[in-house]
């Protein structure tokens, strides 16, 4: 018996070892090899912008000679940092070597994830409405649902384009080497893979520069962490010699600056607006009960506000309004006609007996509340394909650009055909509906995650053919994930999928006509 | 030939938030079932709260309402020698929410498995001091959804648990101290990214372990024991869930609660066993007793056992 006892105890130990040994859980990029570009774009300085007239619209001083004193006492700061790296300070510029556009792209996801979420009611059942100029007290600034996140994504990824178009034209302009290339017997080239692009100014800060800008519009509760991080990825991008300080000042100054057109305009693009009054919420419900339709409610109690619902008049990248409008499509079924009861029917199934296979479906596009939502999943999905191109960091940012615009482009048109079309939900249509997922807090008619998945599988298949069939796969499974979740209709999905293609479709014009292919 | 006491299940099932952990509990008595002895049961429980802490705020939920998760329990307990227990558990757990949309889940939960070995039994005193030493196994016996709290039916994870017991007995009286350590394996959620206290772009979680302690009280005899039931709970880290945030599998679960139980062998029924049990989980902010994570659950349990002897009918 004590033999027995002994060798359980053992058996025992040696499983929770095991287990033990189990909990190293890392990030999928957390261990990428430094960004090798295939192609370093030496023309994308001509490619066109997105709100700069010109790629020199903000001045960049000519560098001074690699001979001067200067330029040598920069030389000699990396040389006396590179003597030193830490085991830290190593994985810094490791992380960052990756891809500056793909660190900066993963850090929004971040924050956009951090504040999605929806604010406590007051105690009188009203809600409170997050406020820009006091971010910190509670609710937070900002609620970054997916309307609010695709707008967010859109300026940060097409202010960063304009950024590093212009980069790209000063480094074609003035052609000074990096450090590494100049002063090879000085300094060395530390987890990087060299490059011939001229480093004056600096990508890596000109990104750090632009983007922290536009962060700390659109979350301006994180200022000291977004420039403590302009910071990390500047002394990396130092140390690694591929830049000097002089590269890395012009190049942040060169993009704070590009960001200040971009936070003009989004100071005026209406999105500051898009929460509406009492008075809009109510004539939403007046408009449809006029046309003697069933107006939508929240689900939620106490009745919340409807999510952004004057965000359709937000100005757009890609689409004027007029676009916008013509994309609306046919109404919906009409609540108690045959064609709705037999989409309210066909939720009801799914949603009584869910497959093993539908509930992973369903969470796995769910992108609700605390998440980086449908437009950070297909950032996500496109920083995890686009790892794989050796991209150039400007052709990083041009794509992230296209995507996001789209994507921004797609919240807003979904956004119009919500409103316009003020749509119940299954819940609300048949009450005995209860959903896998969290019920999103606006109108049904189109589904907002087939709008954008069907808009960014068509702008990213045409930058990746290769993977177009399985984009558009993906795009039809998030439709439907919302469908057999029991919060949408087919006609929902189908729909919205439509609508996405067409926004889609005019993200890739402005790809053909852009310079880059 | 002496007939010696048998048992069971006591109940104590961890509702938290989810419905995690419908765990057997005999592994935190120290009543040990006798060589060749067997005992089958059933136990049924009904757990809801209405009122949970977001961390470490209480609130209650609108659009949650009452969430309650029941379960059934198959439990086998078989003796191989008077002092070694081998115990088997397997919960099929159903949730629910009385308000607001979300559809409840249901199905096999966590198969457990448990070597029971009483190492040490001596009179002491006026009455009997044991030592008892459990392992445990317990595993998904589903690929259930673990990724949709509060209706998930738990959390996925692969324990092993390591288990102490020090139980003395006087006359009917008895108090048993047990506490066990629960190693907890990385899960597998359906999404590719979520937040912690910082984004994570993996689909696995890492699970902090945990702590979780009983005492017991009461009077044991043959056919009948009453007692009185604390119980805690700690996990070693998790995260906190963020004001009006989902919470996640890998939060910061803690509580504790008080209860009774009662085991009661029916008299004209040979070897038929009835258990029945009520847990509360309490807060107490001035002695700093508050749940964590969790809901504040009420727990019901009621049970039938049936003991079988596999010894041949001669001897």
């Amino acid at each position: 018996m004590k033999n027995i006892f002994i060798s359980f105890s053992v058996l025992v130990g040696l499983m929770m070892t095991a287990t033990g040994c189990q909990k190293d859980v890392s990030n999928r990029t957390s261990n990428l090899p430094a960004l090798q570009t295939g192609n370093t774009d030496p023309n994308a300085g001509s490619w066109k912008l997105v709100l700069m007239s010109r790629p020199d619209s903000f001045a960049v001083a000519a560098p001074v000679a690699t001979t001067s004193p200067l330029y040598i006492a920069d030389l000699f700061e990396i040389k006396a940092l590179q003597q030193n790296i830490t085991k830290d300070q190593a994985n810094t510029i490791k992380y960052w070597a990756a891809g500056g556009m793909l660190r900066w792209n993963e850090i929004m996801r971040g924050l956009v994830a951090k504040y999605n979420l929806p604010p406590v009611q007051n105690p009188d059942g009203t809600y409170p409405i997050p406020n820009a100029n006091n971010p910190l007290a509670y609710p937070l600034f900002p609620f970054s649902n997916p309307p609010y996140a695709a707008r967010a994504y859109s300026y940060v990824s097409a202010a960063q384009y304009d950024a590093l178009v212009a980069c790209w034209f000063y480094k074609a302009k003035y052609n000074r080497p990096a450090p590494y290339v100049v002063a090879d017997t000085v300094v060395s080239a530390k987890f990087i893979n060299k490059t011939d692009l001229p480093s004056y100014p600096s990508e890596a800060s000109v990104m750090a520069g632009v983007t922290a800008e536009m962060m700390k519009l659109l979350f301006p509760g994180e200022i000291a962490n977004i420039e403590a991080l302009l910071q990390q990825q500047e002394l990396a991008t130092i140390m690694s010699g591929a830049a000097t300080r002089a590269d890395i000042t012009a190049g942040e100054a060169l993009g704070r600056q590009v960001a200040e057109l971009f936070i003009t305009r989004a100071r005026g693009d209406n999105a500051g607006k898009a929460v509406g009054t009492p008075t809009d919420w109510s004539n939403f419900i007046t408009i449809q009960t006029n046309q003697g339709l069933t107006p939508w409610f929240s689900l939620e109690t106490p009745k919340r506000p409807p999510m952004l619902p004057l965000f359709y008049k937000v100005k757009g990248f890609l689409l004027d309004s007029a676009t916008v409008v013509s994309l609306r499509p046919d109404p919906p079924p009409a609540v108690g006609s045959d064609q709705m009861n037999k989409d309210v029917a066909e939720v009801s199934g799914y949603v009584n007996n869910p497959t093993r296979d539908n509930l992973h479906i369903v969470q796995y596009w769910a992108d609700g509340v605390g998440t980086y939502t449908p437009p950070g999943h297909w950032n996500a999905i496109a920083a995890e394909d686009f790892i794989k191109q050796n991209y150039s960091e400007v052709r990083w940012a041009r794509n992230l650009a296209l995507l996001n615009m789209t994507l921004m482009d797609a919240a807003i048109v979904c956004w119009d055909i919500k409103y316009h079309f003020f749509n119940p939900r299954p819940s609300q249509v048949d009450p005995s509906i209860k959903t896998l997922t969290g019920v999103p807090n606006f109108p049904a008619y189109v589904s907002g995650h087939s709008v954008f998945s069907g808009s960014a599988s068509t702008i990213l298949g045409y930058l990746i053919p290769a993977n177009a069939a399985k984009y558009t796969a993906m795009a039809s499974e998030a439709a439907m994930s919302r469908l057999v979740g029991g919060i949408h209709y087919r006609t929902d999905c189908e729909v919205g999928i439509s609508v996405g293609n067409n926004v889609g479709s005019h993200a890739i014009l402005r790809a053909q006509n852009d310079g880059a292919n | 030939m002496k007939k010696k006491i048998v048992f069971h299940l006591s109940t104590a099932l961890f509702f938290s938030l989810v419905a995690t952990l419908a765990k057997a509990q005999t592994v935190d008595d120290a009543v040990m079932m006798s060589k060749k002895q067997w005992c089958n049961g059933l136990t049924y429980m009904h757990s809801s709260w209405r009122e949970y802490w977001e961390g470490t705020s209480k609130r209650e939920n609108k659009n949650l309402g009452v969430v309650s998760t029941q379960s059934v329990m198959l439990m086998s307990n078989y003796g191989v020698s008077d002092k070694l227990n081998v115990i088997v558990t397997v919960p099929y757990v159903w949730t629910h929410a009385s308000a607001g949309t979300l559809h409840g889940l249901k199905g096999f939960q966590d198969i457990d498995l448990d070597l029971k070995y009483e190492f040490f039994s001596k009179k002491i005193g006026k009455g009997t001091l044991s030592l008892i030493a459990v392992g445990s196994f317990s595993t998904p016996l589903t690929n259930y959804e673990n990724d949709f709290m509060p209706m998930s039916i738990g959390l996925g994870s692969t324990n092993l648990t390591g288990r102490l017991t020090v139980d003395y007995q006087s006359g009917i009286f008895f108090a048993t101290l047990s506490s066990a350590y629960s190693w907890r394996s990385d899960v597998t959620i359906d999404r590719t990214s979520y937040y912690t206290d910082e984004i994570h772009y993996t689909n696995k979680v890492d699970m902090p372990n945990q702590l979780n302690s009983n005492l017991l009280f009461g009077i044991r005899k043959t056919n009948l024991t009453v007692q009185a039931v604390v119980m805690n709970m700690y996990t070693f880290g998790g995260f906190d869930i963020r004001k009006n945030d989902m919470p996640f599998v890998s939060n910061q679960m803690n509580m504790t609660s008080l209860g009774g139980h009662v085991k009661y062998f029916i008299p004209f029924v040979p070897n038929l066993e009835l258990i029945g049990g009520a847990d509360f989980v309490i807060d107490v902010p001035q002695l700093r007793i508050s749940g964590r994570n969790m809901g504040q659950s009420s727990t019901y349990t009621a049970g039938l056992y049936y003991v079988l002897s596999m010894k041949k009918s001669k001897k």
